[in-house]
């Protein structure tokens, strides 16, 4: 294993990684700068994502001065909306990738492991789960109970944990179970617990940490998706922005009110392509096999 | 089959009887007979209190799956080993954790015996660690003391680096403390130099001799080749596909070997002088691989002086043909 400086400079020489690290820092900013604006500059009447409202224009309205993007059909401005979603879909992302990775690293190193049955039984059900459209089961579930903003990060979280990251984390597993350094552990007397938490998993944590970048992406893309669909009950979401316009029919024409789309479209692809581009990045650090020399 | 040397069974720190590891091989779909690898097969030897024992054989002949089962990282399929007169297999519970201190192993490669996510402290402290022996300051103390006994020094430069900034034979220096770290009577050494340059091996092999001198400790060295066997061990045994061929005292072996197997290992000990001709290869063939093999001398098909009794009786018993110097063959 290389040290930290010397991952970052490998990391570095990655244009991909770099690039998206660049995006998601502009995001953090982005997202950032939120609560300063709505408690100075912006008069929460009028900015606030939900429940603001300007009177003194027709919604929805061009981007003009005071709304630099418009307004969306029920008079909330645009700007203020990514910006204030901004924070949230990290957290979303984030909260549900970390999950899904805890989950998938636990499981695939037990079931490498101990093999046999453990290994079976949660080889079975991740092939269960990647089987399973998701979407569509989401969306019954959804229409069932009220998708609140943490459950649904859990509910991906788990769903993610249980499904094909187990099967890849637990092949980095198999390939380190066999190092002569977990007999070593062994002759050393350490217990089978010691053994997972102190070789095994160290050793998978990188490429866990890697499908965590892609999960991220997921995870933002299911909740866009199931927001468009309006089953989430989610206050305010890129996602939900797109869902606005759709909901009042301004999708249809379709460059238009390009105001009403553009931005959060644009602000989920980017975010998500970012993302993925890090952990494109970081590919190349945990396998140098793909490094330029 | 005759025990070989039990002048006092008080005296062996390990003693193995009878000991069989068969791996089964995944059949084909149609074949009917479940068919065994024979790792290890029905061997007995044992290892007296501060000697070297040699294991020395060609690859695949079982020698490191022995020191396996020593270890205790896998369990035989028959046969007992006692390590202090106490059988293995039965051990458990706290008794397990003392096992672990007497008992110790060196690993063949030290690029991967050492887990490259941890510090040399945290390497070499794991046994320490694991077991509960020892608060950390004593730890430390205990780790700096050793990595200055295996030649490490200063101790405190390398504490905390990790495995890749260190040489290869620094590495396996680093393996050496961490398995003397408990204090083991007994250590397991499975081709410690094997992996190492030339240049390297030597001080390795001396450091080896060295803390045999100073700490008393018992090893039963694995290793293929005979020079270094020679060199370090006491007594050598000579493993060929899962058996003991032969055993004898370390220079009585190689000047009066026995079994026509040991004659052609130490045939092949190149001689370095250029006028010197080349004997003949006395033995033919390649090694076979032990799976389910024929009830008959594993040696047959490569033996220059098998005779058809040889291939009628089963692999023959090791016999003591003088004062302990035992040998598996029928023609002697």
């Amino acid at each position: 294993m290389r040290g930290l400086s010397q991952n970052w400079a490998v990391f570095r020489e990655s244009r991909i990684g770099m690039l998206g690290l660049i995006v998601i820092l502009l995001f953090g900013v982005f997202g950032a700068l939120w609560p300063i604006m709505i408690n100075t500059v912006w008069d929460p009447l009028i900015y606030h994502p939900v429940v603001g409202f300007d009177p003194m224009l027709l919604h929805p309205s061009p981007p003009t001065k005071a709304h630099l993007l418009g307004t969306d059909p029920i008079g909330r401005d645009i700007l203020a909306q990514l910006m204030f979603s901004t924070g949230r879909e990290f957290l979303l992302g984030v909260l549900s990738a970390l999950i899904t990775v805890v989950i998938g690293t636990v499981i695939g190193t037990v079931a490498a492991y101990y093999g046999g049955f453990t290994d079976t039984f949660f080889m079975r059900v991740a092939d269960i789960m990647m089987l399973f459209p998701f979407i569509p089961l989401l969306v019954v579930v959804g229409s069932m109970v009220r998708l609140t903003f943490f459950p649904f990060a859990i509910i991906l979280g788990v769903l993610g944990g249980f499904g094909g990251i187990t099967i890849i984390l637990k092949a980095q597993a198999l390939s380190v179970k066999v190092r002569p350094y977990i007999d070593a552990a062994r002759v050393a007397g350490g217990s089978s617990f010691h053994i997972i938490r102190a070789h095994i998993i160290p050793n998978v944590l990188p490429l866990s940490f890697l499908y965590m970048m892609f999960n991220v992406t997921g995870a933002i893309l299911s909740e866009a998706t199931l927001s468009f669909f309006g089953v989430l009950n989610i206050d305010m979401s890129w996602g939900m922005m797109i869902h606005t316009a759709e909901a009042a029919g301004y999708l249809f024409d379709f460059g238009k009110y390009w105001w009403l789309w553009l931005p959060s479209g644009l602000a989920i692809t980017l975010f998500c392509a970012a993302f993925y581009m890090v952990g494109r990045g970081l590919d190349e650090v945990v396998n140098p096999r793909l490094r330029k020399r | 089959m005759a025990l070989p040397a039990t002048a006092d069974a008080a005296d062996a720190i390990l003693r193995v009887e009878h000991l069989c590891k068969y791996y089964p091989v995944s059949r084909g779909l149609f074949q009917r007979r479940q068919l065994l690898l024979h790792a290890v097969d029905n061997v007995s030897f044992e290892v007296k209190r501060g000697e070297v024992l040699g294991l020395v054989g060609e690859s695949g002949c079982g020698k490191t799956t022995t020191g396996r089962l020593i270890a205790r990282l896998t369990f035989p399929t028959t046969g007992r080993i006692f390590v202090d007169n106490a059988d293995v297999s039965k051990i458990q519970g706290a008794d397990m954790a003392e096992f672990r201190k007497k008992i110790q192993m060196i690993f063949q490669d030290p690029y991967e015996s050492l887990d490259p996510r941890m510090t040399i402290f945290d390497i070499v402290a794991e046994p320490l660690n694991v077991n509960g022996m020892g608060n950390l300051e004593e730890r430390e103390q205990r780790v700096a003391e050793m990595l200055s006994l295996v030649g490490i020094s200063p101790p405190s430069a390398f504490l905390f680096r990790f495995p890749h900034e260190l040489s290869g034979g620094q590495r396996q220096r680093v393996a050496i403390a961490r398995a003397l770290v408990m204090n083991p009577t007994f250590v397991v050494a499975d081709e410690p130099t094997s992996m190492l340059d030339v240049s390297i091996r030597t001080g390795i092999m001396k450091l080896l001799a060295q803390l045999r001198e100073d700490l008393g400790i018992s090893y039963l060295y694995i290793t293929h080749d005979l020079a270094v066997a020679r060199y370090l061990c006491d007594r050598i045994a000579v493993m060929y596909l899962g058996k003991i061929v032969e055993v004898a005292e370390a220079e009585e072996i190689i000047k009066e070997p026995l079994h026509p197997y040991t004659r052609a290992l130490i045939s092949a000990v190149p001689v370095p002088d250029p006028a010197v001709k080349r004997p003949v290869p006395t033995i033919k063939g390649g090694v076979s691989k032990p799976i389910n093999p024929p009830r008959r001398c594993r040696f047959y098909e490569r033996c220059p002086v098998a005779k058809s009794t040889c291939a009628e009786q089963d692999h023959p018993a090791p016999r003591e043909v003088s004062g302990g110097h035992f040998a598996a063959c029928h023609q002697l």
